[in-house]
């Protein structure tokens, strides 16, 4: 494949991303327009936004490699990440939006007036922030590395620079504008190949798509170590519980709200949002179901995560599929830039909720970015999918009980809310840092490790729960006004 | 020559924008001041809104928790695609456009009983 085209679409991409960035620092002035772009993004355009920031390299590339490596009972993935977001409408949008917060733990403190909690969900939301983002990083490594042969530390070095750039120039402002871009251009980086591919394989006679799969399972490939193979219903139900009720809590996700105006906005903001990912996720099952035909050795090799870039120059080659090829790269380029630039932005934001300013902001930027990056040149190997769902499996258990009960219930206490992160994302961050340390048997007691979410989202409700109905002196004084903050339409204020 | 001085030119301004506007219905006051009577008109509107989030979750719920059962007992790697791949997306938006049309129902409806008005 020809390397050339492939670096003039990422050199394009990382351009018009530093641009865009600098278009918004023209007109990013304020400290508000820092943080929430100062509260003025109306749905469309907030909804490409935030699409755009939530498509990750784990939607634009691990999707298809876990279907070309597992199948189709892998599209639970997509379907996850987008019903984490019905979710977190039916739920959380548009009272999180009223509550007036601007971070987790903004909202954590002011619902609970409790300094205890309010530290306790930094320490969860950097730690969730960090472990998202070091995937992101080591997506672009496998990338560049594959498209042009640039050594591993390449690609998460442009992208952490990038990133830090855009953000900590223009902040929510210019990012908002640089996601917007990038969802369009994500979709058009897989749309416009897949219809090439789907003509090629019309041309090739429709063969179908095998049910079953060559014998050889890889050894060291993305998916395998997140123990499906024993028991792949109970896992299937893991993987739906951990997406459903995790994606409310990923800090990204949470801090896009507060650029809406109002808490009505934020909800019709969050159903264009379903329409534009699904609309996506339309697309990787295609590029899965083609790899499965045309690259069914990739599995062998553990580079599935590759199986997008790599179709086109298989299935079309000549200068056509280099063409082709380099659209992907831009695309996947876009996912590793949009996805961090927001972490960086909520991580940013929580590290400097001691003292809000723009400098301040510019600082906390490069902290943000700096240790994930460490993490990505030091560790290797760990699989994307992996560390995402993790985070995922970690938010379920304690961001979820914690917005919920806070939003809808109104006898939780900051006890309450201690015990249910401690015990619910406590006991799925241990069971997942075990479970890939490999030191499990094989079996149900790595099954139950490797898919915490259906134990450990119960342990965080019921903790959170108990405990609160076992101190219901600690009730927060201020509970009723924030109630009714959080739900009185903004008109009747 | 007695001339009365020129009487000093002086600025008049309007009174001080309200910063708040005043409530203007009874029901407003009372959620306003927190009295027991404005809390019962906040809780029933959580519940209301409550009741609409819990009904697309257990329609949301019931269908997670059925299909993975049903595509074991089916065994049709066909199903998998058509269901997965293309026909929940449709069905995730319409669930989303259906609660949000019934919250911002609840919420009208809500700011209706405030303002005193009689339902249409």
């Amino acid at each position: 494949m020809s390397q050339t085209y492939a670096v003039v679409a990422v050199t394009v991409v990382v351009l018009a991303t530093v641009l865009i960035g600098g278009f918004g620092l023209r007109i990013s002035r304020t400290t508000s327009d820092f943080y929430v772009a100062s509260r003025t993004v109306g749905p469309r355009l907030n909804a490409a936004a935030i699409s755009g920031e939530y498509l990750s390299a784990a939607s634009f590339l691990g999707i298809a490699g876990l279907v070309l490596v597992h199948g189709p009972d892998m599209l639970w993935y997509p379907v996850g990440y987008t019903a984490g977001y019905l979710v977190l409408l039916l739920f959380v949008a548009a009272p999180l939006r009223r509550s007036g917060a601007y971070t987790l733990p903004d909202f954590a403190e002011g619902r609970l007036e409790s300094q205890a909690v309010r530290r306790l969900v930094s320490v969860f939301v950097i730690g969730a922030g960090w472990l998202y983002l070091v995937p992101q990083l080591q997506g672009a490594g496998l990338t560049l590395a594959i498209l042009t042969g640039a050594p591993d530390w390449l690609g998460p070095a442009v992208v952490a620079t990038v990133v830090v750039l855009a953000v900590a120039a223009g902040g929510m402002r210019s990012i908002t504008f640089v996601q917007a871009f990038q969802y369009w251009l994500k979709l058009t980086a897989l749309l416009v190949p897949a219809l090439f591919l789907v003509l090629a394989w019309q041309d090739d006679g429709r063969p179908s798509v095998p049910a079953g799969f060559p014998a050889g399972v890889p050894a060291l490939s993305i998916a395998n170590s997140l123990g499906r193979a024993d028991h792949p219903l109970y896992a299937t139900y893991g993987l739906i519980v951990a997406t459903f009720l995790g994606t409310m809590g990923l800090p990204h996700v949470v801090v896009r709200f507060y650029t809406s105006p109002d808490g009505r906005s934020a909800r019709r903001t969050t159903v264009v949002v379903l329409a534009l990912i699904g609309g996506f996720y339309l697309l990787p099952p295609v590029y899965g179901a083609l790899g499965r035909l045309y690259a069914s050795e990739l599995s062998l090799t553990g580079d599935a995560d590759a199986t997008v870039l790599l179709l086109p120059d298989r299935m079309i080659g000549g200068v056509g599929g280099d063409l082709l090829g380099a659209l992907v790269a831009g695309g996947a380029f876009a996912a590793f830039l949009s996805t961090a630039s927001g972490l960086t932005m909520a991580v940013a934001g929580v590290l400097t909720q001691e003292s809000r300013g723009v400098r301040h902001f510019r600082l906390a930027t490069l902290l943000a970015m700096a240790i994930p990056l460490a993490g990505a040149l030091l560790t290797t190997g760990v699989p994307v999918a992996d560390a995402v769902g993790m985070a995922f499996a970690v938010s379920a258990s304690s961001f979820c009980p914690l917005l919920v009960l806070g939003i809808w219930w109104r006898r939780l206490t900051p006890p309450g809310a201690v015990a249910g992160l401690l015990l619910g994302g406590g006991s799925a961050l241990i069971a997942v840092s075990v479970t890939m340390s490999g030191a499990v048997p094989p079996g149900w007691p790595h099954t139950l490790l490797a898919w915490p979410a259906v134990w450990s989202v119960p342990v965080g409700f019921l903790a959170m729960v108990l405990v609160s109905l076992a101190t219901p002196a600690r009730i927060p004084p201020g509970t009723h006004a924030a109630m009714t903050r959080f739900h009185l339409p903004e008109a009747l204020r | 020559m007695s001339v009365e001085p020129a009487p000093r030119r002086e600025r008049v301004t309007g009174e001080p924008r309200r910063v708040r506007p005043l409530p203007r219905y009874r029901a407003q006051s009372e959620i306003d001041e927190q009295t027991a009577l404005g809390g019962a008109y906040v809780r029933s509107l959580i519940r209301s809104q409550l009741r609409a989030g819990l009904t697309a979750f257990a329609f949301l719920a019931l269908l997670a928790g059925t299909l993975p059962l049903a595509f074991a007992a089916l065994r049709s790697a066909t199903a998998v695609w058509l269901v997965l791949g293309f026909g929940a997306y449709p069905l995730l938006t319409l669930i989303a456009w259906w609660y949000v049309r019934r919250a911002e129902r609840n919420e009208r409806d809500f700011a209706r009983l405030v303002e005193g008005r009689p339902a249409p």
